[in-house]
């Protein structure tokens, strides 16, 4: 969450519940529910890490508010974060391992094996599609999220009956 | 109700070229009334094979071929042609639409063939027009349509006669996603309302609406099993965002 929390702060100091706001209305269902105590946690090694400061801000009639702004290197490892190819997603490595070594112990067969995943991910998309289809219009980054989802399982499947033809 | 297909050691094997090429080699299969039956597997695996020898379109080889409860594979070519009129629609993996009439007829003809109303048949079409999002293309020829296009009228088209078994072969190859969208609905809807659906296809998104997966390798079921059904969550919860 660390970055993301940068992000946020780039654009405008803010204290912790308005940076669970923003995460909530910036990402839509597509965020896991903020939890606030894990934001304050987080904001709280950012501020050892020199990342953000802290400062208070008087209220009246309640008491003083916390504000975090960013710090110039808050800016800098936030740059660098942007700015870093990100690592995409690689093969499902555990099943991958699954396939290759299962014959070797004769515990299972590579087509049942394969036949059984194909299900798994069948019912992962089951899953994607009715949360599309519970998802609003205008919902943009909900909808992105889960419709790049749904690519990455068709070219899981589609990975699947490329083993399928090749080691059965 | 009775089963809605049911085969018995079903078996297709190609004689036309040099070398005999066994298609389908002993299917066992059985599909209940409502049920939606995904078909899947690898180019060659006798996906296509299948699917037209339960509608009729392709003699099998030996084996038994049940529909409804009444054996099938021993009737003529005109018995079947009635069959499918009344209680088949197809969808095939290249259309097949009648190039010298309009996609609203190409729609409408099957539920008079079936034996509907005019004003019913007229209904039916202009419900599933609508639905694939087709109204504004009725009065043009399946040749001015893009291939996404034709391949909703097909779609259209073998829902209109309200078949008690609907087969579809790669329904949705040409589609993009937002078209894709316009299928799935209707399919979920269909299926909802009790259609019995048997359906070849790669995509994911459209095999995941189905209650069962049958995989096919090599002309043979490898895997015949349900689709889980989870209680959904939101994408949050679902998808690993890091
Ligand atoms: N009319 C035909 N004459 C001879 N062989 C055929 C004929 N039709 C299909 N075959 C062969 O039968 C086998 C199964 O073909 P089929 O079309 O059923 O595969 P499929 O699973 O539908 O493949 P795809 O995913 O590419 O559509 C293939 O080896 C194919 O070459
Ligand atoms: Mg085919």
């Amino acid at each position: 969450m660390r970055p993301h929390l940068l992000a946020l702060l780039a654009k405008e100091p803010a204290h912790g519940y308005e940076l669970k706001q923003a995460l909530e209305q910036t990402f839509g269902s597509a965020y896991p529910s903020p939890n606030i105590g894990q934001i304050y946690v987080t904001l709280g090694r950012l501020e050892k890490d020199g990342l953000i400061r802290v400062v208070d801000v008087e209220q009246s009639n309640r008491p003083n508010k916390k504000v975090y702004y960013l710090t110039a290197k808050g800016r800098e490892v936030l740059e660098a974060w942007v700015d870093e190819p990100t690592e995409g997603p690689r093969v499902r490595d555990e099943f991958f391992m699954k396939l290759v070594l299962a014959p070797l112990t004769g515990i299972a067969d590579r087509m049942a094996l394969i036949s059984r995943q194909r299900r798994h991910y069948l019912s992962l998309m089951s899953d994607l599609n009715d949360i599309l289809a519970r998802t609003p219009d205008t919902d943009r980054v909900a909808m992105l999220l889960i419709e790049g989802a749904m690519l990455h399982l068709q070219a899981d499947l589609d990975w699947l009956e490329r083993c399928q033809e090749d080691l059965a | 109700m009775s089963t809605v297909v049911k085969t018995v050691n079903l078996v297709k094997i190609y004689q036309d070229g040099a070398v005999p090429v066994p298609a389908v080699r002993g299917v066992d299969l059985q599909v209940e009334p409502g049920e939606f039956v995904a078909i899947m597997g690898p180019s060659g695996s006798g996906k296509s094979t299948l699917v037209h020898m339960l509608g009729g379109l392709d003699t099998r080889t030996s084996g038994e071929i049940w529909l409804d409860g009444k054996r099938v594979d021993t009737l003529s070519e005109s018995a079947w042609a009635l069959l499918r009129r009344k209680r088949i629609g197809f969808v095939f993996q290249f259309f097949n639409l009648v190039a010298n009439m309009t996609v609203g007829d190409n729609v409408e003809l099957p539920a008079l063939l079936s034996g509907a109303s005019p004003k019913v048949a007229r209904e039916r079409r202009e419900s599933l027009l609508a639905a694939l999002n087709l109204t504004d293309r009725a009065e043009a020829a399946p040749a001015q349509l893009s291939g996404g296009e034709q391949q909703r009228v097909a779609l259209a088209r073998a829902l209109a006669n309200e078949p008690s078994l609907l087969l579809a072969d790669e329904p949705t190859g040409n589609l993009d996603s937002r078209n894709t969208r316009d299928v799935l609905r209707l399919l979920g809807e269909v299926h909802k309302e009790g259609q019995t659906i048997v359906m070849v296809t790669h995509d994911a998104r459209v095999a995941s609406l189905a209650d069962r997966l049958v995989s096919l390798f090599d002309g043979e079921i490898v895997d015949d099993g349900r689709i889980a059904r989870r209680r959904t969550r939101t994408a949050g919860e679902v998808i690993d965002l890091r």
